[in-house]
């Protein structure tokens, strides 16, 4: 078994598939698209329309890079806010269509930087969190490395969300929990123990409600197992009402959270 | 819900307390702070105020309603130390968490508020503050009621692991739920809102208001400073920076908060129906 840290590391290797290697297999016919018509186009949000299973979606994606160059300009997958932006006006265009949204996520967090600060990187997060709870079609995410605090809650507000079995979500790196909480960076793996981020755990807090096993030796038909889910679960989601839709989505957030309340413990089964 | 008086709760402190200002040091006494709404007289800083003393400061006399009072954070997940902290927070707040939550009139105008407390874990979010201002949106949205929020926070209680960052969503969608039905919503930034405060409800109300010279950003100064090892100048992340960035709407004193929020109130109560012309 591995540990919490030990997957970590694993997600984080560069050998890993990235995005567009999902990208590649799961969407046939794809256009890609850019920009955020407000300020420029961060490559480390790809995103554009394709077909799933003969259907159109639109896919949007944080791409770490395939090489030296594209993890350079990608910042290694941490947008910035025209990247959040570009999948916002995305996400609305597929709206406007009735097309569902799948989201490709893999990041450390969004891009910390002073220009991504003074261009609103939490604004452009809290608008894209705000308008996913709320966007008039089926939504999907998959994790299919590292999900980065709120620069990957930015994409994965969504219906389902799926992870990849050695796939982390959590709130803080565990770096950045050992060196606030403890001030010792050498208890990192400790802190990712305490923090449970992995796959495993995020299927028990009902934050993920599949596991997909990886199968890296034989990628296509593990794309095509995550493929054939996918297509199930937005023919599911499309039979719904819009509200219903809507209202079912609202419920998912609505019951996360532990608390005690008249000395009875509430919420989120453990 | 649990309702009850702010006032049998007051924030009076003995006369002869004294307070050091956090920035200029100077040696202050309680009454001289609270006549002077805690800004410090020396420096002209904003010092922190609790949310008591928030509500008394905007709100009409005897107009707030508590809500959600009761509700405790579990350390659900056995984090270490996290249970010291919450009693101690506890302890030295006489607070169930770091957000008081109800309903009040400004100006006689109905609305619900919340404000948060630095002085709880740096007000981190947590499940029980998202549960609260969650059942605060809720209860605004069934009322047809503006909220008025305080927000000041570190981030999220990372005690509480991906369920604290699940706070984020939840609040958001209970944002997004008020807002669709038509509701104001006024945001207040103070110091300092960071993190996934400020990536969530802080910067989703249709007015944004801040109080000046208050921190507010995604990433933390240092956190930026080391990951690109630069030097960022001294008035980055202020209320003031933001603002020139076009991401706050206005920069309020304290003494101007309770006309400006009225007038806010007064615009918003008028609704405008029938046909566009």
């Amino acid at each position: 078994m591995m540990t919490a840290y030990e997957k970590l590391k694993a997600v984080r290797s560069s050998s890993r598939p990235t995005a567009a290697d999902y990208i590649s297999r799961l969407f046939t016919d794809r256009v890609e698209l850019s920009g955020d018509r407000r300020y420029g186009n961060d490559t480390a949000i790809t995103a554009g329309i394709g077909f799933l299973d003969k259907a159109p979606v639109t896919y949007i994606a944080i791409e770490k890079g395939k090489d030296i160059n594209s993890r350079m300009r990608n910042h290694f997958g941490c947008p910035q806010p025209e990247g959040y932006r570009k999948a916002l006006r995305l996400m609305k265009e597929a709206e406007k269509f009735n097309r569902p949204v799948v989201c490709i996520v893999d990041t450390l967090g969004a891009y910390c930087g002073a220009e991504a600060e003074e261009r609103g990187q939490g604004q452009a997060i809290a608008e894209n969190i705000l308008e996913l709870t709320r966007l008039r079609t089926p939504t999907l995410s998959i994790v299919i490395g590292e999900g980065g605090s709120g620069g990957a809650l930015a994409l994965c507000t969504t219906d389902r969300v799926y992870m990849l079995e050695n796939a982390c979500y959590s709130v803080i790196s565990p770096e950045g929990c050992a060196s606030i909480l403890w001030k010792d960076a050498s208890r990192v793996s400790d802190a990712a123990d305490a923090l449970r981020i992995t796959a495993q755990d995020m299927y028990k807090f009902g934050v993920a409600e599949k596991v997909f096993s990886e199968t890296f030796a034989d990628f296509d038909s593990m794309c095509r197992d995550i493929g054939r889910r996918m297509s199930s679960d937005i023919k599911a989601l499309r039979s719904l009402s819009r509200e219903k839709l809507l209202t079912e989505r609202y419920n998912r957030f609505r019951k996360f959270g532990i608390y005690e309340e008249d000395g009875v413990t509430c919420g989120t089964a453990l | 819900m649990f309702l009850s008086s702010l006032f049998s709760r007051g924030a009076k402190n003995a006369p002869e307390q004294k307070r050091t200002c956090s920035f200029c040091k100077a040696e202050l006494s309680a009454s001289t702070l609270s006549g002077n709404l805690y800004i410090c007289p020396e420096c002209g800083k904003y010092l922190q105020i609790t949310p008591r003393e928030r509500i008394a400061l905007v709100t009409d006399k005897g107009s707030f309603s508590e809500l959600a009072r009761g509700l405790k954070s579990v350390n659900f997940l056995d984090f270490p130390g996290y249970s010291e902290k919450l009693e101690k927070a506890e302890k030295t707040t006489g607070e169930d968490n770091a957000v008081l939550c109800g309903a009040a009139k400004i100006e006689g105008m109905p609305c619900a508020v919340f404000v948060m407390d630095s002085r709880f874990i740096m007000a981190s979010m947590g499940s029980v503050v998202g549960e609260k201002i969650t059942r605060t949106f809720e209860y605004a949205e069934k009322k047809h009621l503006p909220v008025i929020g305080f927000a000041a926070s570190g981030g999220a209680r990372m005690q509480e692991g991906i369920l604290s960052l699940m706070q984020m969503a939840k609040v958001s969608a209970a944002v997004g739920k008020h807002s669709s039905s038509g509701n104001l919503y006024i945001s207040v930034l103070t110091n300092p809102t960071t993190g996934g405060v400020t990536a969530s409800f802080a910067m989703q109300g249709d007015i944004i208001l801040a109080e000046p010279g208050a921190t507010v950003g995604f990433a933390g100064r240092r956190v930026v400073e080391q990951t690109t090892k630069t030097t960022l100048p001294s008035n980055f992340q202020s209320a003031e920076f933001v603002c020139e960035h076009g991401f706050i709407d206005k920069i309020v004193p304290r003494n101007e908060q309770r006309s400006i929020l009225a007038t806010l109130l007064r615009q918003h109560s008028i609704r405008f129906t029938g046909e566009a012309i």
